[in-house]
């Protein structure tokens, strides 16, 4: 019976879904850097295909932890709309570079930004 | 007003790239130069996050690269996650945040840097998408 092979598929499913809802929820990020690796580790997901459903799941994790955050007071929602509106031209960018280029570089270069970014946090 | 475009745009491309939400660049963008508290820019940045991952979700969509069912159901079954991380996040101090954040960020880095000089999974182009976006003559 293939019942024996759906089940173990859901809790893999949810725990990912629970563990990027929690990234998220602390870090105000989507959890994408946690439902990435784990699709193509636990589920046998090409690194694209682990991108597009990623981006489909973080629509579902941002808007619910928005609505409580937003419960908290913590939304600044002319700020959002700020840095929201180009990014949304950001991401056509890099989607349809991700489709004709290899990103490793590009990859590289964002985590000297973080390195960077993360000092500055630190000694802040 | 020039600082919250370019973190936009920077955060937007890595969003596309990586299939991630772009909050990772949005909390210290807003912290660094629009002066927000670490709590108000996570919260700001899930907002910001929603019109990326939607427009990103559908072009990736049109390539072919989404398991709807399986995005939804990672979506949907993350509501305890986020509703407990959104907790804990406030009853946590801004520097207590700050720090893990930053610590959070260098996870990220390193976690990037082994996938990206570790691996050589998946490097060729996707073929055209099934209905392409600019070719409609």
């Amino acid at each position: 019976m293939p019942i024996t092979h759906a089940p173990s598929r859901t809790v893999k499913l949810m725990a990912i879904g629970t563990l990027a809802g929690l990234f998220s929820g602390i870090f105000g990020v989507g959890g994408g850097t946690v439902i990435v690796p784990l699709l193509v580790l636990w589920l046998g997901y090409g690194e694209r295909e682990a991108t597009g459903t990623s981006l489909a799941a973080i629509v579902f994790i941002a808007a619910f932890a928005t609505a409580v955050q937003a419960g908290y007071g913590n939304v600044q929602v002319q700020d959002g709309v700020l840095v929201g509106v180009p990014a949304v031209g950001g991401v056509l960018v890099g989607t349809w570079l991700q489709q004709r280029l290899r990103s490793r570089t590009i990859a590289l270069l964002f985590a000297g930004v973080l390195v960077a970014s993360a000092v500055e946090l630190l000694v802040r | 007003m020039i600082a919250t475009i370019a973190i936009g745009l920077a955060a937007g491309v890595i969003a596309g790239l990586l299939g991630v939400g772009g909050g990772v660049l949005f909390v210290p963008g807003l912290v660094i130069f629009m002066d927000l508290t670490q709590h108000q820019a996570e919260a700001t940045s899930l907002l910001a996050i929603i019109p990326v991952a939607i427009v990103g979700a559908v072009v990736q969509d049109r390539y072919g690269n989404v398991r709807r069912r399986d995005g939804l159901l990672l979506g949907l079954l993350s509501v305890v996650g986020a509703a407990a991380g959104v907790a804990l996040a406030n009853a946590l101090s801004g520097k207590v945040l700050q720090v893990g954040f930053a610590l959070f960020m260098l996870f990220v880095a390193a976690q990037l840097v082994r996938r990206n000089l570790c691996t050589h999974r998946d490097t060729q182009p996707s073929p055209s998408p099934a209905t392409p976006p600019d070719a409609e003559t």
